[in-house]
C-alpha cells in the first residue's frame, strides 16, 4: 500500500557487517622480565622438585628379588606390567590405574576450587620447561630490555652468536627431556648404555625425537601459544572457579584511579589509588596481558605479577598486596567498601589513617579453603584413595583362569566314560616360582589328566609356575559312567600354592550326555 | 570486552567478538591442505570411471599383503623344513616344532577334514570322533599318519587302508534271527540288557562268524581295520536297531588319501593335530 515514491522500510540489518579488524594477526613476541619474590622463589623450588623427579624416577632401584627387574618405577610394555615401587600391576589389574585417573581428576578439581589455575601456573610441564628455556635465554641474551632490542637489532655476528648459542641449549635439554622419557619403559642402565652404542631399538631413538622436537617448539618457540591457542584446561578449569576460589586479582579498588606520578598528583587532584601505572606486572607477565584488565582465561595464575607489584609497593611504602591472589567474594565486598555514592572508586575509603588498610578491608582467611564444596572433593578424593588402598592390601597374588572346551562340549570314551576339556591359567604374580596343585571340588569321581601326558588321571595335578608369569595348560577332567550328573554339573577348580598355601578358586561345568544315553 | 571489536554477528543478544588468530595458525592449516594434496599425489587416492589414480609411491593395499604373506612364508621356511626333515617323534618331543605343527595341522583340519570330522573333530554317524581313545587303524603317531596319508578305502592308493566286512544279511549268511541273537550278545558285551534276543545262542555264533576279526572278547583288531565291539562308541549307532543294521549290510566309510594331495609335511602337522586331541597314542 506504499505510495509511489516512498521506499518501503526494512528491518533487516546484514548478517555480514563490515568488518574493522583483521581475523589473522602476526604473533607479537613476549619478552618476560625477570623479578624476584615469594612466588617466584617458590616456582623455582617447585621447577627443581618437578624436573628433579622427572629425570631421577627411573633410574631408582626396588629389590624385588632375581626373578623380576629392580627399576623402581617401570612401565613394561613388552611383558604388560606396571612397577611401582612396591606395587606391581597386571594387565586385568588396570582398575588401579583408572582410579588414579579419577583421583587425579578429583584432585584438580579440589585444587582449581581452592587455589584457581594452580596446576596451570606451576606445576604444568609446559609452564615449567617454559621456565627453564627462558633461563637460557635470558643468560645468552639478558633480560626483557636486552632482548627487545636484541630482537629489533638488524643480524650481526654478535646477534647470530648469542642466539645460536641459545637454541643449541634448548636443543640439548630438549634431547635430554625425550631422552629421560624413554627409560621409564626399559630397564635404565642397560638402555643408556645401548642408547650410547647405538644398539637400541629404534622407537626408543625415535622417541627421543619427536620428544626432543615437541618440547623445543611447544616450549622454546611456541610458549604462551600453547596455553592460549591448544590447550582445553584453560576452558575447563575456568569453568571450576567459583566466588570462593583464589585467583590473581588486581585490587582496584585500592589501586585506582591509577597515576604515574603518585605524589603530586595527590596533591594536584584529589585522591589517587595505589598504582602507579609503572606496568611492571605486564613486563614480568609470560602470557602477556594486562591483569589490571580483569579476570582473562590467557592467565596461567604464575603469580609473578604479584610478586613484581610486591616489589614496587615496597619502594613506594604502600602496604603490599595491590595484586594478590582473592576470591572473588572478597573482592567485591572490598569493592563495594571502596565505592562512594557515586559509584566512583575512592581509594581513601579502603585506607587508615596510618597509610594502611582500613579495618573493614576483607583479607584472604584459610577458613574460606574449607567450604562444602572443597571438602566434598575432599572426601571423595580420601575415599577412593582409602578403597584403593584396601583392595590393594587384600589382593590375590595367585589366580586361576578356566575356559571350558567349546567343541567338543565333550567326548565319549571307550570305557563309556566322558571327558570335558580345560584351558587352564594360573596366574603368579609373586615374584618367587611357586609349585601350584590343581584339584577339583564338587565332583565326586571326577579325575584329571593333562593333555598330552601319559598315564592314569589322578585327583591332583602339580605345576610349577614360573615367578611373576602366566602358566597355561590344556587339562581333561574324566568322570566315570557311574558318577555321571545330569547334563551339566557346576564344581570348582581349586588352585594352592605350596609355598604360602594361597588358594585361587574358579567356577567351571561338567558337561555330558548324563548317565543314561548310549 | 565491551571496548572489544566484534564480527558483526549476533545471536539473541550475544555477539561475536573478534579474536584475531594468530597467524602461524593459518599457516599451519594451509600446510595440512598441502600436505593433503600431496598425499593425493603420492598414494591412490582419486576415483576414476574404471579405476582410481595410482600415486607415484605405487602403493597399494593389496601389495601390501603380498609383502606381508611373503615374508610371513620366508619366515617360517626354516621351521616348516625342520618339520620335512624330521620324524614325528622328533616333532613331537621339541616343543617349538609341536606347537607350530599342531597350529598348522588345525589349520588345515579346518579346511580340508572339517566337512566330513567336523570342526572340532567330533566327527558324526559313519565319521569317526578323532577326540576320543578309540582307534578303528590306531593311535599312534605312525599309523595316524598312515591313515591320513593313504587314506582309507581309497581305491587310487595302492597303500590305503582297507577292510570289508561281509553283508551277513543281505548275502545270507545268518537268518534274522539269528542277526537279533548276536546283536544280543554285542548288547550284553557292553554291559547293556540284551533285549533284543538270546545273547547265549548269539555268543556262540560271535564265535564262529565275528571273533576271526572283532576278537573273543570284542576287542577289535587294528591290523584288520575291525572295531572293537566291547567298548561304548559304536561309529554307525549304538542302539539295537543300529547295530542289525551294521551286521545285516554293513556300511564301509571312505576316506581319501591326502598324502599326494597336501605333501608329506602338511600331512605330518595334521597328524600332530589329531594326535593332540586328547586320545594320541
Amino acid at each position: 500500500m506504499t505510495q509511489a515514491g516512498e521506499p518501503e522500510l526494512h528491518d533487516v540489518s546484514a548478517v555480514e557487517h563490515h568488518r574493522k579488524g583483521p581475523l589473522y594477526a602476526p604473533r607479537t613476541r613476549i619478552h618476560p622480565k625477570r623479578v624476584r619474590g615469594a612466588f617466584r622463589r617458590l616456582k623455582w623450588w617447585i621447577m627443581a622438585v618437578t624436573l628433579a623427579i622427572y629425570y631421577v624416577t627411573p633410574w631408582l632401584r626396588w629389590d624385588r628379588g632375581p626373578h623380576v627387574s629392580d627399576q623402581a618405577v617401570l612401565i613394561d610394555l613388552a611383558n604388560r606390567r606396571f612397577f611401582f615401587f612396591f606395587i606391581e600391576i597386571w594387565p586385568h589389574e588396570f582398575y588401579y590405574v583408572a582410579g588414579l585417573l579419577i583421583m587425579a581428576g578429583i584432585g584438580l578439581f579440589l585444587v582449581t576450587s581452592t587455589v584457581g589455575r594452580a596446576w596451570c601456573g606451576y606445576a604444568c610441564p609446559q609452564t615449567v620447561w617454559v621456565d627453564l628455556f627462558l633461563v637460557i635465554e635470558r643468560y645468552f641474551e639478558g633480560d626483557r630490555n636486552a632482548r627487545v632490542r636484541l630482537d629489533a637489532a638488524p643480524w650481526s655476528a654478535n646477534k647470530l652468536r648469542r642466539r645460536g648459542a641459545k637454541h643449541a641449549v634448548w636443543l640439548l635439554i630438549a634431547v635430554a627431556t625425550g631422552g629421560a622419557w624413554i627409560f621409564y619403559f626399559a630397564d635404565a642402565p642397560r638402555l643408556a648404555v645401548d642408547l650410547v652404542r647405538g644398539e637400541a631399538p629404534g622407537i626408543a631413538y625415535a622417541t627421543i625425537a619427536v620428544l626432543t622436537a615437541t618440547t623445543y617448539v611447544l616450549g622454546g618457540l611456541l610458549r604462551e601459544q600453547v596455553c592460549i591457542y591448544m590447550c582445553p584446561w584453560p576452558r575447563i578449569q575456568g569453568a571450576m572457579l567459583d566466588e570462593n576460589s583464589l585467583t590473581v586479582s588486581y585490587n582496584d579498588w585500592r589501586g585506582e584511579p591509577r597515576g604515574r606520578h603518585l605524589r603530586r598528583s595527590q596533591e594536584d587532584d584529589g585522591p589517587r589509588g595505589d598504582c602507579v601505572d609503572c606496568n611492571a606486572c605486564v613486563a614480568v607477565c609470560p602470557m602477556g596481558i594486562d591483569i589490571r584488565d580483569g579476570q582473562q582465561f590467557e592467565c596461567i595464575t604464575c603469580a609473578l605479577c604479584i610478586d613484581a607489584c610486591n616489589g614496587v609497593m615496597e619502594r613506594i611504602g604502600r602496604p603490599g598486596g595491590l595484586i594478590s591472589y582473592a576470591t572473588l567474594s572478597d573482592y567485591n565486598a572490598n569493592m563495594a567498601l571502596a565505592c562512594g555514592p557515586d559509584g566512583e572508586i575512592d581509594p581513601g575509603r579502603t585506607r587508615a589513617p596510618d597509610g594502611g588498610l582500613a579495618d573493614g578491608v576483607r583479607r584472604f582467611s584459610w577458613r574460606i579453603v574449607l567450604r562444602p564444596r572443597t571438602l566434598g572433593y575432599a572426601g571423595v578424593w580420601c575415599a577412593i584413595g582409602i578403597v584403593m588402598l584396601g583392595l590393594l592390601a587384600t589382593r590375590d597374588r595367585l589366580e586361576l583362569h578356566v575356559v571350558h572346551d567349546r567343541n567338543p562340549l565333550f567326548v565319549r570314551l571307550t570305557d563309556g566314560s566322558i571327558r570335558n576339556g580345560y584351558t587352564i591359567k594360573v596366574l603368579n604374580m609373586q615374584t618367587e616360582p611357586r609349585e601350584v596343585t590343581l584339584t577339583i571340588e564338587g565332583l565326586p569321581g571326577a579325575r584329571l589328566r593333562l593333555a598330552g601326558a601319559t598315564g592314569e588321571p589322578s585327583p591332583s595335578l602339580t605345576f610349577s609356575a614360573a615367578p611373576d608369569a602366566l602358566k597355561t595348560a590344556k587339562v581333561y577332567v574324566h568322570l566315570p559312567r557311574a558318577d555321571l550328573p545330569g547334563s551339566h554339573a557346576g564344581f570348582h577348580f581349586l588352585a594352592e600354592a605350596h609355598d604360602d598355601g594361597e588358594v585361587a578358586a574358579r567356577e567351571a561345568v561338567f558337561e555330558s550326555p548324563g548317565r543314561d544315553s548310549g | 570486552m565491551s571496548e572489544q571489536e566484534t564480527t558483526g554477528h549476533e545471536w539473541d543478544g550475544i555477539r561475536e567478538l573478534n579474536t584475531p588468530l594468530p597467524r602461524w595458525w593459518l599457516w599451519t592449516f594451509y600446510l595440512t591442505v598441502l600436505w593433503g594434496i600431496g598425499y593425493c599425489i603420492a598414494y591412490p587416492a582419486i576415483p576414476l570411471v574404471t579405476g582410481n589414480t595410482a600415486g607415484l609411491l605405487g602403493y597399494s593395499s593389496r601389495g601390501e599383503l603380498e609383502q606381508t604373506m611373503a615374508r610371513v612364508a620366508d619366515e617360517r621356511r626354516e621351521i616348516i623344513e625342520r618339520i620335512a626333515s624330521s620324524d614325528l617323534a622328533t616333532i613331537r618331543g621339541d616343543e617349538e616344532l609341536a606347537q607350530f605343527a599342531i597350529a598348522g595341522g588345525a589349520a588345515a583340519f579346518r579346511v580340508h577334514c572339517s566337512q566330513c570330522h567336523g570342526s572340532g573333530a567330533v566327527g558324526s554317524a559313519g565319521y569317526p570322533n578323532l577326540n576320543d581313545d578309540d582307534w578303528i587303524w590306531g593311535g599312534s603317531l605312525e599309523e595316524i599318519h598312515q591313515t591320513i596319508s593313504a587314506g582309507v578305502r581309497d581305491e587310487a592308493n595302492d597303500d590305503t587302508r582297507f577292510s570289508e566286512m561281509p553283508a551277513f544279511g543281505t548275502d545270507g549268511i545268518l537268518e534274522a534271527a539269528d542277526i537279533r541273537d548276536v546283536t544280543a550278545h554285542l548288547l550284553a558285551l557292553g554291559g547293556r540288557e540284551p533285549v533284543t534276543g538270546d545273547a547265549g545262542l548269539g555268543g556262540e555264533i560271535y564265535a564262529e562268524q565275528c571273533a576271526v576279526c572283532h576278537g573273543e572278547g570284542g576287542e577289535g583288531m587294528r591290523d584288520l581295520g575291525a572295531p572293537a565291539l566291547a567298548d561304548a562308541i559304536w561309529l554307525y549307532g549304538s542302539d539295537p536297531d543300529s547295530i542289525m543294521a551294521q551286521v545285516r549290510q554293513p556300511s564301509h566309510g571312505v576316506m581319501p588319501a591326502w598324502g599326494a594331495r597336501l605333501g608329506d609335511t602338511v600331512v605330518k602337522q595334521l597328524t600332530l593335530y589329531v594326535h593332540s586331541l586328547g586320545g594320541g597314542e
